[in-house]
């Protein structure tokens, strides 16, 4: 990275940036340069610290040590509005917007133009139509904020930041809500507001569109910032992207036999789920897990992962048909497809699979309330139910006094480990599992690795959905990647190279291997 | 009346609606009275004590409105408004209508105090601190009354003294010929006649003020930036929140004041209305007042017309002896269902449409063979129409979208 | 063992400071608050007051559990008064104009009485759930709804009777449709035999809610509504149900008073037992022993207020001391809850998440 002694004008400068939260590291020694007037990106992995280290930018959080210097003077943020006085704004990845108000409204709010104690209409009217048409945007001030549909909404945050003086836009992961045309709408505004002398940094970890619209880009792994690449002087490639932000090295795969068998336990076809803006979050699935095979899906978080598990599962409606063992359970409700021996460990734990305010034993029987030990007909058998969650206790080592602690009190890897050990009770047919080992510790995941395979050896068909690369490489018989809710390609986990996996998971290379 | 209701919904401009229902609404009074052969229906005494029984109803949902605006669920607005009816009765019989009247106000806004701290600060639920101030303000009404009323002339332990009563105005001139043109049943001139007549008949300055209070609400919220900010609270305190708006402070603005105009609506009662203190002389009407609020969409304007119309219906059948006059108003709401339900035909709304003329029609069915209508049926009138609205036009009502959720700054959704 | 005491600490300090605040009030007008509250005391220990708090408590009982069925599932069933209303009146007629052979006619009158609450309560069910109507404001819009169907039901041209000078009712009800009572050793009045059928709902509701499948099933909803959607419960059935059954029990409220003592039902039959039963679930937190244990300090409450009368103090010290009772116990247990959260936090947040 030559660079030749001109006087660059950076609009943003972060020098040795720390951050540590109780247990890790956030941000290490961060470096950035964003010149005034580009498209910088920021790429990363979910939790690399992109996320905090714009949170630091913006004023909400405070670096344990380091400089940030705006428009050349260094500068100490206490809160976002020193942030917003310096003229940075951020564009949040939920968007802060009242629905029953109009554009108008919402771009004033607490920014509020005045004519004698009373709302100044027409100027704040004028001022917005100004803004719009200066860079592009292209918005009516009138309209109701809930009618309009996201890439709009959107526009209406860019607004809300311009509106108050930004120069400086930090826009968080922005196409993760737009379909294809929204995003080449976005693309189009901000090159206006670059041609305006906008500043924009553009978190993100979709490579394809990265490399579209960036003119630097910066990336940050585990905490760090691992490279800066200046797409005016360099020719980069999506793959040597990927690279960086992957890294290049996956595990590799323990040597054992098949287990697979050509029983179908799980055949799904054509399933397509759509969120309420009508944008699909999955299309048009299909593929078939066999009694002692491993499926495993990979990609970055947010490509339409949870939604497949919903749907399976029942808790999300979708189009499409799931057949279980032979059953066509596409009408049918979550507890009937429980019922027929369907295991489920959630992502999300405290939200999906705990009662946290009741005792560990009364957790054992949740989502098989229907099924012995946990119930006879209609009447609960308590203890039963309290003998079992003890032996789960004492088989997946799960660290409590006793069943009668609250759920809420154990620590998150002890919870994943019940809930591990409830799941796999009752011999399920079909695991779905999402992030399973995700907060357990290292000895306890080598543990649950070995269940899992001692069940599968027995014929569980498992869906394994994990971020882990350790984990996806060394469990699954089969692997397929998912981006934006279709399936990009199948690797076979003994012989895909770090590169395929990474290109395919981030978009770098659009078409995949059949 | 359908296409009256039509024009309103192509017309953007607020006073060209305003215009087309008051015809709409006028004409069909004019022609149910016509039909039904009830005089009273649009009489001077009618619709005077009309405007009577609506300003506290509407002044509780004008309360109600302040707080959900807020985001603030508040169910508690029958005790506030007991608390202003006690407040109004004592310092009203010692020192005079006026300061019955700050009375009212320092009670009501007092108990909202409790309230709001509960709700806002300590975060419990709304509904329950809601009840609990309704538990609250009758006990401590009750109490407060027994020991300071019991003893005196003209009071008893559920009574105060009277309290001299607040200036009222009638337009003497046009009273009485206006009076004559009704009695003389012309088309549309009669009903126009007996409203001017009776709005204007005893018009007490309470009511004035309180329909200053419901066009200062209506700018104030809508049209200043404080209104806009506190409205914010109630549709998204978080977007507020990260643009630098305070939150609780408005919240508590809200709570406030609603309690403050609760207690308004009681003082009303007390000096206006009855002339005393009077345990249970709410009867409920802060609840009806939460009626009306919904029923108006969160808006003074419509909270307003739903007052009016509650209020018109409660004057109506206590006016009403032998029931013919509530029995014409049974055929005035028929005709309304049928509209909306040709309404609903044309927006494809298959099964609300089906549901509104099943009830329509029953109601006129009912109507050709019945001679009169039970007054204690004719007393529920207001609480079916808001449940109605709540079935059948969910999806026409607009609630501030954060109302009724516990706020806590920092937390992300 | 540490957490029952953690439970009982809001409710006795919500006590503790009524008692207080009532005390404060007292002396600023001059009365003498340890002298008045023993002579409470006194009064509500002779036979006569403790038979009539049994009755009360009786009454309060089922209103407090039918609340606790909707507050279990996070359903606000505000409308308890109106179901118990209208549920009683249309016991009262039908105990008032039919006769049952033998003692038949009890079990009958008492499930039409259930069947009436339920069904009330149902509407309300329907609209949330078909119509998303919140049941707040339904419930609080049928309890009028009700008052009005009621008074045209008792008028006398339609099915009301001259009972007394001056009373328009029901009919009174005959020997065979009355609930006996047992008496206490010394008291002038019957308890209501309705008391054991209390103690036998305290049971069952324990029994249902703890010890079956549809119990487990409308705690985790009110627990967690995503993760009982995920352990596959229908959130829809499950609020008509829990609405149904609390309407139900609601429907039990006005008998004891109906077949134990009064006989007959007028349009003045007390009418604020819904809100009593909502500040007594509060109380005993929606547990059955806890509902019983507050719905005797209110009925012990109640009856004792009848001597302040007597002593210059104004028996409506008591509503108060109940409101703020009420209002001090959520306030206590938001703080506790909030507190409980914290040092749960500061526990997990050094293990990773």
């Amino acid at each position: 990275m030559v660079a030749a002694r001109r006087k660059i004008l950076l609009a943003v400068q972060l020098q040795g940036i720390w951050k540590r939260f109780p247990g890790v590291i956030a941000n290490s020694d961060i470096n950035l340069k964003v010149e005034s007037g580009t498209v910088h990106a920021i790429v990363g992995e979910n939790g690399a610290g992109k996320s905090t280290l714009m949170k630091i930018l913006y004023g909400m959080q405070k670096a344990d040590e380091g400089t940030i210097s705006v428009n050349g003077t260094e500068i100490v943020f206490n809160s976002p509005s020193d942030a917003i006085d310096v003229g940075i704004g951020m564009v949040h990845q939920h968007f802060m917007l009242a629905d029953n108000f109009t554009v108008l409204e919402n771009v004033v709010l607490g920014s509020e133009p005045r004519k004698a104690g009373s709302l100044d209409f027409t100027a704040a009217r004028n001022k917005i139509v100004e803004i719009s048409t200066n860079y592009g945007l292209d918005i009516d001030p009138d309209a109701l904020v809930g009618d309009l549909g996201v890439g709009d909404r959107q526009r209406v945050e860019i607004l809300k930041v311009l509106y108050r003086g930004a120069r400086i836009l930090i826009l968080d992961e922005p196409t993760a809500v737009l379909v294809p045309h929204e995003v080449d709408e976005l693309f189009e505004a901000l090159n206006g507001l670059k041609a305006e002398g906008i500043t924009i940094m553009f978190i993100s970890h979709k490579l394809d569109e990265v490399l579209e619209i960036a003119d630097e880009i910066t990336v940050i792994r585990r905490g760090t910032t691992v490279a800066t690449l200046n797409l005016k002087t360099q020719q980069v490639t999506a793959e040597e992207l990927a690279e960086l932000m992957v890294g290049s090295e996956l595990p590799t795969p323990e040597t054992r036999g098949s287990t697979v068998t050509d029983k179908v336990i799980l055949s799904v076809s054509g399933l397509t789920a759509t969120n309420k803006d009508g944008k699909d979050e999955i299309s048009d699935l299909s593929f078939e897990i066999h009694a002692g095979e491993i499926l495993g899906i990979a990609g970055v978080e947010g490509n339409g992962q949870s939604e497949l598990v919903e749907a399976i599962m029942g808790t999300k409606a979708a189009t499409g048909k799931v057949v279980i063992n032979g059953v066509d359970v596409s009408e049918l409700g979550t507890r009937k497809r429980r019922e027929l021996g369907v295991a489920y460990i959630p992502e999300d734990r405290s939200r999906l699979a705990l009662l946290l305010d009741a005792p560990l034993w009364e957790n054992r029987m949740l989502g098989h309330q229907t099924q012995i030990p946990n119930a006879k007909g209609f009447r609960l058998t308590p203890k039963l139910a309290r003998e079992d969650a003890k032996r789960i206790i004492s088989e997946f080592d799960v660290r409590t006094p006793s069943v009668d602690v609250l759920a809420s009190a154990l620590s998150g890897g002890n919870q994943q480990k019940f809930i591990i050990g409830r799941e796999m009770s009752g011999e399920p047919i079909l695991l779905v599992a999402s992030h399973p080992t995700r907060g357990v510790d290292v000895g306890a995941q080598a543990a649950i690795w070995d269940e899992l395979r001692a069940a599968r050896e027995k014929g569980l068909a498992v869906l394994l959905i994990s971020a882990d690369l350790d984990e996806l490489i060394g469990m699954s018989d089969s692997i397929k990647v998912i981006l934006r809710g279709k399936f990009v390609a199948d690797a076979d986990p003994a012989t895909v190279t770090p590169q395929e996996l990474g290109n395919a998971m981030t978009g770098a290379v659009k078409a995949g291997k059949q | 009346m359908t296409a009256a209701l039509m024009v309103w919904r192509s017309t953007a401009s607020k006073k060209v609606k305003f215009f087309v229902i008051a015809i709409s609404i006028l004409a069909t009074l004019s022609l149910v009275r016509i039909w039904a052969d009830v005089l009273d229906l649009t009489s001077r005494g009618t619709i005077s004590a009309a405007l009577g029984l609506a300003v506290p109803i509407g002044l509780a949902g004008l309360g109600g409105l302040w707080a959900e605006r807020a985001g603030v669920v508040n169910i508690g607005l029958e005790g506030m408004m007991i608390l202003g009816t006690f407040g109004a009765g004592w310092l009203g019989y010692q020192y005079g209508p006026w300061v019955g009247l700050l009375g009212a106000i320092g009670f009501g806004l007092a108990g909202a105090a409790i309230f709001a701290l509960a709700t806002i600060t300590f975060g419990v639920d709304q509904i329950i601190a809601g009840t609990a101030m309704n538990i609250l303000g009758l006990g401590f009404a009750q109490f407060f009354a027994k020991i300071t009323f019991a003893n005196l002339p003209g009071g008893g332990p559920t009574q105060s003294p009277s309290i001299e009563p607040l200036p009222t105005f009638t337009l003497d001139s046009l009273s009485d010929p206006l009076v004559d043109i009704h009695r003389d049943g012309y088309f549309m001139i009669s009903e126009i006649a007996g409203f001017i007549s009776g709005v204007f008949f005893r018009l007490s300055i309470l009511t004035v003020l309180a329909a200053g209070l419901f066009i200062a609400t209506s700018y104030i919220l809508w049209r200043t930036p404080f209104g806009l900010r506190l409205r914010s609270v109630g549709e998204n305190p978080h977007a507020a929140d990260s643009l630098g708006v305070n939150v609780y402070l408005y919240k508590y603005i809200g709570v406030l004041t609603s309690g403050v105009l609760a207690a308004l609506g009681g003082a009303f009662l007390a000096i206006a209305a009855s002339g005393v203190y009077r345990e249970g002389q709410t009867g409920g009407r802060g609840f009806i007042g939460l009626a009306t609020m919904i029923f108006g969409n969160w808006r003074p304007g419509g909270t307003a017309m739903g007052a009016a119309v509650f209020g018109y219906i409660d004057a109506l059948q206590l006016r009403d002896a032998n029931g013919t006059a509530m029995r014409a108003v049974v055929l005035l709401g028929a005709l309304v269902l049928f509209a909306l339900a040709i309404f609903a035909l044309r927006a494809k709304r298959y099964q609300t449409m089906f549901a509104l003329g099943v009830i329509s029609a029953a109601l006129i069915s009912w109507f050709l063979v019945t001679t009169q209508l039970p007054r204690e049926v004719a007393l529920v009138a207001p609480y079916l129409a808001t449940l109605l609205v709540l079935a059948f036009a969910s999806q026409r009502l607009r609630p501030p979208a954060a109302d009724g959720i516990p706020y806590r700054k920092g937390e992300s959704k | 063992m540490i957490k029952r005491l953690d439970t009982l600490l809001a409710p006795l300090f919500a006590v503790m400071f009524s008692v207080i605040f009532a005390s404060l009030i007292l002396l600023a007008f001059g009365a003498n608050p340890i002298s008045t509250f023993l002579r409470m005391f006194d009064y509500a220990t002779t036979p006569r007051s403790m038979t009539l708090i049994l009755n009360s408590a009786t009454t309060y009982y089922f209103s407090a559990v039918a609340v606790a069925i909707g507050f279990k599932m996070n359903l606000f069933n505000i409308g308890v008064n109106g179901q118990y209303r209208l549920a009683t009146a249309v016991a009262a007629l039908v105990a008032g104009y039919v006769t049952f052979p033998g003692y038949l006619g009890i079990p009958i009158i008492i499930f039409i009485s259930m069947l009436v609450g339920a069904a009330w309560a149902g509407i309300a069910a329907w609209l949330k759930v078909v119509r998303g109507v919140s049941e707040v404001i339904s419930t609080i819009m049928l309890n009028f709804i009700a008052i009005g169907l009621i008074a045209y039901l008792m008028a006398p041209t339609v099915l009301g009777v001259q009972t007394a000078e001056n009373v328009i009712g029901t009919p009174i009800i005959s020997e065979g449709n009355r609930i006996p009572g047992f008496t206490l050793p010394s008291a002038p009045i019957p308890v209501y035999g309705m008391f054991f059928l209390a103690v036998a709902l305290g049971v069952s509701y324990w029994y249902i809610l703890n010890r079956t499948r549809f119990g487990f099933d409308l705690r985790a909803v009110g627990m967690s509504p995503t993760a009982a959607v995920a352990s596959g419960v229908n959130v829809k059935r499950m609020t008509v149900y829990a609405m149904l059954l609390s309407g139900a029990v609601a429907g039990l409220v006005g008998l004891p008073l109906l077949l134990g003592a009064q006989y007959t039902f007028t349009v003045n039959f007390p009418g604020n037992y819904g809100f009593t039963g909502i500040a007594i679930a509060l109380l005993g937190r929606n547990h059955p022993v806890g509902i019983a244990f507050g719905a005797l300090l209110w009925a012990f409450l109640d009856v004792s207020a009848q001597i302040l009368d007597l002593t210059g103090v104004p028996r409506e010290i008591i509503v108060i001391m109940q409101g703020v009772i009420v209002l001090s116990v959520v306030i206590a247990y938001e703080v506790t809850r909030r507190i409980k959260i914290k040092r749960q936090q500061a526990a997990v947040g050094s293990a990773g998440h």
